[in-house]
C-alpha cells in the first residue's frame, strides 16, 4: 500500500500489515480472531499516537519530504471543481514546477497557485523536483494579478525545497523574479491565503507566500536554509542535518512561537501521506473559513494589515 | 603543460579581503603591488587593472555623501532569537573587530545637495548577512524616505539572509519587500547600488528592484552562490558568470559605473528623477 516507509514509521506499518494479514486469514478460514484484531488495532493506534507526538525536528523534515505526501494537484482533485490550469509567464516559457489556475471552491471563484513536485521519475524531472525557475514565479505573479484585477481571492500552496540554483535561472534573473513577487504581492488588493503543505524552502517558498493568512500543516517545515545546507556551512558535514534541523527551529510549532505563521492545520494521525483525503478535508475547512471571513473585505484595510503583519516580523533588542 | 596556460583567477569571495590594511597591498585582480595611500586616493580601485577592492560602509559614506551621515536607529541591536549555538559570541566578536554594530548603517545624508535616505551594507560584518536588525533598519529607512519624501539610495553587499536567525531572517525579505511596495506607491525614487558581492536573500528582496540599478564593475551578483550552482549542475561555470557584465547583458542591471564616477552618476540620476536643473 505504501511505497516508501520512513524508519520511525516502520513499527506502525509492520503492525498494520499484521492486522491486514490476520483479517484476510480470518475471512478465508472463518476463524474467530476478532478479539486479537481488536487488540492489535488498539495497539497500533497507541503506537501511532506515541510515535507521531514525539517526532524530533529532523523526523518532521523527512515527513515533510515524504514522497507519498499529497501535492497540489492531489488537493485540487479533492476540493476544486472546474479547475483550469493556466500556463506560461508570457515572457519566456511555462514552468511546470509551479501550477497556476482558476477554479471553484464550494461555488466560489478562486485563483490557485502552488509548487508541484513529481510522483514518477519522469514527472519529477519534468517538474524539476518542484524547484521553480524565474518563469515559474513570473507566471504565478501574472495569474495572481489577474485574480486581483477581478477581485478574486488567491490561495497558494507551498511545497518546494527551494528556487532552482542553475545557469538558466541566473541568466533569467531568479533573484529579481523573487524580489518582484514579494513586492508586488504585498499590495495585491484581494484576500490571499498561503498554506505550507510540505517543504517551505527559503526564498523559493517566500516568492508565493506573501499572504494575509499563512497556515502550515502539522508535518510541514519552513526554513531559511535546508538542514543539509546549514550543516555543510557550519560543520562542513551535510550528515549533521539532524543537528541543524534542531538549530533552525523550522517546525510548525516553532514557527507559531516565532510569530511567522498564523496557524497550524493538523494532519490525520500518521501524517497527510497516510490519509490524503483526510488531509484534503482539513485543508478545505481552512480555505472555507478564510473565504468566509474575508468575504466583505475592504481592499485598503486588507493591504494595510498585510503590510503591518510583515513589518512586525523579526526579533531584536531596543526600539 | 597545463600549468603554463593556467590563467590568474580571482580568489573566491570568502577569501577576498575587505579594506586592505598595511603599507603595501597586492591587487587581487592583477597581482600588482600597490601603495596603500595611493590606493586609498584611488578609492580602492587598482590603477593598473581597475579591480574594485571590497570596501565597507564607512568608505562608501565618504565616497558618496557630501558630508556626514545623520545615522538613525543605532539603538536596535541583535539578539539571539533561536538560541543558535555560538551566535551571541560571533556577533560580539565581529562588533569588536569591525567597530560596527550590524551589517547595515542607515540614516539621512546629502548627495550633491540632494537630501537622501541612505543605507549602506557592510560585507565585513558577517558577510553582510540580513537578520532581524538589518531587515528592520532597511525597512525603517524605506519608510522614512516615504515620510520625508526624499529619494532612497541603498548600497548593497551581502551573502544573503542570516542563517543564525533562521526563518526570521527569511521574513526580513518579506518585510523589506513590503516596504518597497509602499515606496513604489508613494512614487519615491529608489537607486540601488550593487557592490561585490550581492547575492541570495538580499538580492532577492530589495537590491535587485531599484528604479535604477547600478553595479560596480566585476561585482558578483545573483541568487544562488556559484559553488551551490556548480554542485547542483555538476559542471564548471563559465568565466564571468554572475559578474556585473553578465547581469547587464541579461538585462538585470541598468548600468555599470566605476567607483570614481559613482557619486557623479548618482547626482545626475537624482537631478533627472527629481526634475531639478
Amino acid at each position: 500500500m505504501l511505497g516508501f516507509v520512513l524508519d520511525f514509521e516502520r513499527p506502525i506499518v509492520e503492525l498494520e500489515k499484521k492486522i491486514e494479514e490476520l483479517k484476510m486469514l480470518a475471512d478465508s478460514e472463518h476463524l474467530e480472531v476478532k478479539d486479537e484484531i481488536q487488540r492489535l488495532e488498539k495497539k497500533a493506534n497507541h503506537l501511532r499516537k506515541n510515535i507521531y507526538s514525539r517526532l524530533n525536528r529532523w523526523q518532521r523534515v523527512r515527513l515533510a519530504r515524504h514522497p507519498d505526501r499529497p501535492y497540489l494537484l492531489d488537493y485540487i482533485k479533492y476540493f476544486i471543481t472546474d479547475f483550469i490550469e493556466l500556463h506560461g509567464d508570457r515572457l519566456f516559457a511555462d514552468d511546470p514546477s509551479i501550477v497556476a489556475g482558476i477554479g471553484k471552491f464550494r461555488d466560489r471563484s478562486i485563483v490557485i497557485i502552488g509548487h508541484q513536485k513529481g510522483r514518477t521519475t519522469k514527472e519529477k524531472i519534468r517538474r524539476n523536483f518542484g524547484m521553480p525557475h524565474p518563469e515559474g514565479y513570473r507566471k504565478a505573479l501574472r495569474i495572481m494579478k489577474m485574480g486581483a484585477k477581478f477581485g478574486i481571492p488567491i490561495v497558494t500552496f507551498v511545497d518546494t525545497s527551494g528556487a532552482y540554483p542553475g545557469i538558466g535561472a541566473e541568466e533569467r534573473g531568479q533573484a529579481e523574479a523573487i524580489a518582484r513577487n514579494i513586492k508586488e504581492i504585498a499590495t495585491l488588493p484581494v484576500p490571499i491565503l498561503t498554506i505550507i503543505t510540505g517543504e517551505g524552502g527559503s526564498g523559493g517558498a517566500l516568492a508565493i507566500a506573501i499572504a494575509d493568512r499563512i497556515l502550515i500543516m502539522e508535518n510541514a517545515i519552513y526554513s531559511v536554509i535546508s538542514p543539509e545546507g546549514c550543516a555543510s556551512i557550519l560543520w562542513r558535514d551535510a550528515s549533521k542535518s539532524s543537528k541543524a534541523a534542531e538549530a533552525l527551529k523550522l517546525t510548525a510549532n516553532d514557527l507559531l512561537d516565532l510569530k511567522v505563521i498564523d496557524g497550524i492545520i493538523s494532519e490525520p494521525l500518521g501524517g497527510a501521506h497516510r490519509n490524503k483525503e483526510g488531509a484534503a478535508a482539513l485543508i478545505a475547512e481552512e480555505i472555507d473559513r478564510f473565504l468566509k471571513e474575508t468575504e466583505d473585505f475592504d481592499a485598503n484595510e486588507l493591504v494595510r494589515e498585510r503590510l503591518n503583519k510583515f513589518y512586525k516580523m523579526g526579533i531584536f533588542n531596543g526600539n | 603543460m597545463k600549468w603554463f596556460r593556467r590563467k590568474r583567477k580571482l580568489k573566491p569571495p570568502e577569501e577576498r579581503k575587505i579594506v586592505p590594511d598595511g603599507l603595501w597591498q597586492k591587487c587581487e585582480g592583477c597581482g600588482e603591488i600597490l601603495y596603500r595611500k595611493e590606493l586609498e586616493r584611488d578609492l580602492f580601485v587598482c590603477k593598473k587593472c581597475g579591480y574594485h577592492f571590497r570596501i565597507g560602509s564607512k568608505e562608501y559614506i565618504k565616497i558618496l555623501l557630501d558630508g556626514e551621515l545623520k545615522e538613525q536607529d543605532t539603538t536596535i541591536t541583535t539578539t539571539d532569537p533561536l538560541h543558535f549555538d555560538g551566535y551571541v559570541k560571533q556577533i560580539k566578536e565581529t562588533q569588536e573587530k569591525k567597530g560596527l554594530k550590524e551589517a547595515v548603517v542607515t540614516g539621512e545624508g546629502e548627495i550633491g545637495g540632494f537630501e537622501v535616505e541612505f543605507a549602506v551594507m557592510d560585507f565585513g560584518f558577517r558577510g553582510g548577512s540580513m537578520g532581524s536588525v538589518v531587515g528592520e533598519k532597511v525597512k525603517r529607512a524605506i519608510l522614512r524616505a516615504i515620510e520625508k519624501k526624499i529619494p532612497l539610495v541603498i548600497v548593497s553587499s551581502s551573502g544573503g539572509a542570516r542563517m543564525q536567525e533562521g526563518i526570521l531572517s527569511l521574513m526580513q525579505m518579506a518585510k523589506t519587500g513590503s516596504a518597497l511596495a509602499e515606496l513604489e506607491k508613494a512614487r519615491i525614487p529608489y537607486i540601488s547600488i550593487l557592490t561585490d558581492p550581492t547575492t541570495a536573500g538580499v538580492m532577492a528582496s530589495y537590491s535587485s528592484i531599484g528604479d535604477i540599478v547600478i553595479s560596480e564593475p566585476g561585482a558578483l551578483l545573483g541568487f544562488a552562490g556559484p559553488r551551490v550552482i556548480e554542485q547542483t549542475i555538476k559542471q564548471k561555470l563559465p568565466e564571468g558568470f554572475q559578474r556585473a557584465k553578465f547581469l547587464l547583458e541579461h538585462g538585470f542591471v541598468d548600468t555599470i559605473v566605476d567607483r570614481k564616477e559613482l557619486r557623479d552618476t548618482v547626482i545626475t540620476i537624482l537631478r533627472f528623477l527629481l526634475q531639478k536643473k
